[in-house]
């Protein structure tokens, strides 16, 4: 058992690389990012698992970084919205938000993302209805909704073309 | 949010043996959240996850036997319960967004807490969160309580979905604590409010929901979960029902329905049910169903409507099972 005490180990990979320090527990993953490791990419919207905004990704599955305490999931490989592109090539995702105008102001476009590549490994993607069904963790007070669903499906319609060029 | 000290157990005894104020970590969805509200306050969090309770497995009497620290997504995505519990998986599906069940666990989904929009404001009155306070819902704005099972003191609603398709299933929940182990039905461990509306469950001190286990029976296509919500997904119901038939030539062999949204627990009436087996389906017997299913209904100054919706939601509800069509989670057109 892990000794009861006020500051907690806590060791991850964020993004590819290490990371290892004594955190209060109450400290969330989202206001390590953001607050102690400047990975502002994240966003703080509602702060109550409700808007999607701190959507990223751990062991590879979207989840809210606002409502996991950094100390709860040790050795958790965690990918924010810098992860993506860590090279600066935009990934195909980030293309087609440009590309399709999914956004307005821009604050819940990093959650819209990393909730999207999520999707895409998920497969829920068949029709518009299911992608809206499966992007229901990601408000947009904007109502950039149509765009997110266009980049979506661009996104997958190029890796099908992909696939089909790859088994011609 | 307050501060806490954090200890993460790798053996259920250590876990079970814990001191005053302590609350259990599984996915955090709700309790974080209802620590940031400050309406859990625990100076002890105790986290589970070093524990294997994440197993989803056949049992030898034909049934499933779910971990309760398997999430929501691993749970409704499983071939097990995919094929042979669509009823579960349809009623997971209907509940939360994709992130939160990425997170959330079986066993805290029994343990959640209410969304009344009282007990999570610190500066109102409510007997669920500080007991002997009084209930400012009843009165209030309450468009979304209950109508069934409340009392004086409390008209919460029990927020869960997946507890309505558990009940409707027939589940049972395995508890390990400091007395040892034992095993309540799915029906038998949320708590009506009566005068101690703090006391959510039959969990004691110190107990753990190691896994909840499925009877054999999963009705094939002869399911269904009807979510009624005030939008099109991540929403809490208003009204909500599971339904499993079992059928033969044409006949309801079989019946079994709880209801989300209306009740403090997971809804059921077992002579409702009974009241269906051996009948061929019909209108005017799915009308008789809902009048037994809301018999005692009591509503208050807003949430009327739900005395109105929920018996046509029930109806619709045993057509779609009696018929083989489930309704879809994606597709949201009710038929």
């Amino acid at each position: 058992m892990t000794d009861v005490s006020v500051a907690s180990p806590c060791h991850l990979r964020i993004n590819g690389q290490s990371y290892s320090a004594d955190l209060p527990p109450s400290v969330t993953l989202l206001d390590l990012l953001r607050e102690r490791l400047d990975l502002t990419g994240t966003k703080k919207g509602c702060d109550h698992g409700q808007c999607g905004a701190c959507t990223v990704l751990v062991d590879g599955k979207r989840v809210k970084s606002c409502l996991i305490l950094a100390v709860s999931i040790p050795d958790a490989e965690v990918t924010t919205i810098e992860g993506l592109a860590p090279d600066g090539h935009l990934h195909p995702m980030q293309q087609a938000f440009i590309d399709r105008d999914a956004f307005q102001c821009g604050y819940c476009t990093p959650g819209q993302i990393m909730s999207a590549v999520a999707l895409l490994e998920e497969g829920h993607v068949h029709t518009r209805e299911e992608i809206r069904e499966f992007m229901s963790g990601n408000l947009c007070r904007c109502g950039a909704y149509n765009g997110i669903v266009d980049a979506i499906e661009q996104v997958v319609a190029r890796q099908q073309q992909e696939r089909a060029g790859e088994a011609a | 949010m307050r501060q806490f000290s954090y200890s993460r157990p790798d053996t259920l005894g250590t876990a079970c043996h814990i001191p005053d104020h302590t609350r259990y970590l599984a996915g955090g969805t709700n309790l974080i959240d209802l620590m940031k509200s400050d309406v859990e306050r625990p100076e002890h969090i105790v986290d589970l996850n070093a524990l294997s309770l994440s197993q989803i497995e056949e049992r030898p009497d034909g049934g499933l036997r779910l971990g309760a620290l398997a999430t929501n997504a691993d749970t409704a995505a499983h071939p097990l319960v995919s094929e042979r519990y669509p009823l579960l998986a349809s009623a997971i599906l209907a509940g939360a967004s994709p992130q939160i069940r990425n997170r959330a666990t079986n066993g805290g989904n029994l343990n959640q807490r209410t969304r009344c929009h009282y007990f999570y404001d610190p500066d109102m009155a409510c007997n669920k969160r500080s007991p002997g306070t009084g209930c400012s819902a009843k009165g209030g704005r309450n468009r979304i309580m209950a109508i069934l099972g409340t009392s004086d003191a409390c008209i919460a609603t029990f927020p869960s979905d997946m507890c309505v398709a558990l009940a409707a299933l027939n589940a049972t929940v395995n508890l390990t604590g400091p007395e040892g182990e034992r095993t309540v039905p799915l029906r038998n461990y949320h708590r009506l409010p009566e005068d101690t509306p703090w006391q959510d469950n039959i969990l004691c001190a110190g107990e753990i929901v190691t896994s909840i286990d499925l009877p054999p029976l999963g009705f094939g296509p002869h399911h269904t979960y009807l979510k009624i919500r005030d939008r099109l997904s991540f929403a809490f119901a208003i009204v909500s029902v599971a339904v499993g038939l079992q059928m033969g030539n044409n006949t309801i062999r079989k019946a079994c329905i709880a209801m989300g949204g209306v009740g403090t627990k997971p809804w059921c009436v077992p002579e409702a049910e009974a009241l269906l087996a051996g009948k061929t389906p019909s209108p005017s017997l799915f009308r008789d169903a809902a009048d037994c299913l809301l018999q005692g209904a009591v509503t208050d100054r807003d949430n009327a409507a739900k005395l109105k919706l929920a018996p046509r939601v029930i109806i619709r509800a045993l057509s779609q099972a009696a018929a083989g069509t489930p309704q879809s989670q994606t597709q949201k057109t009710i038929f």
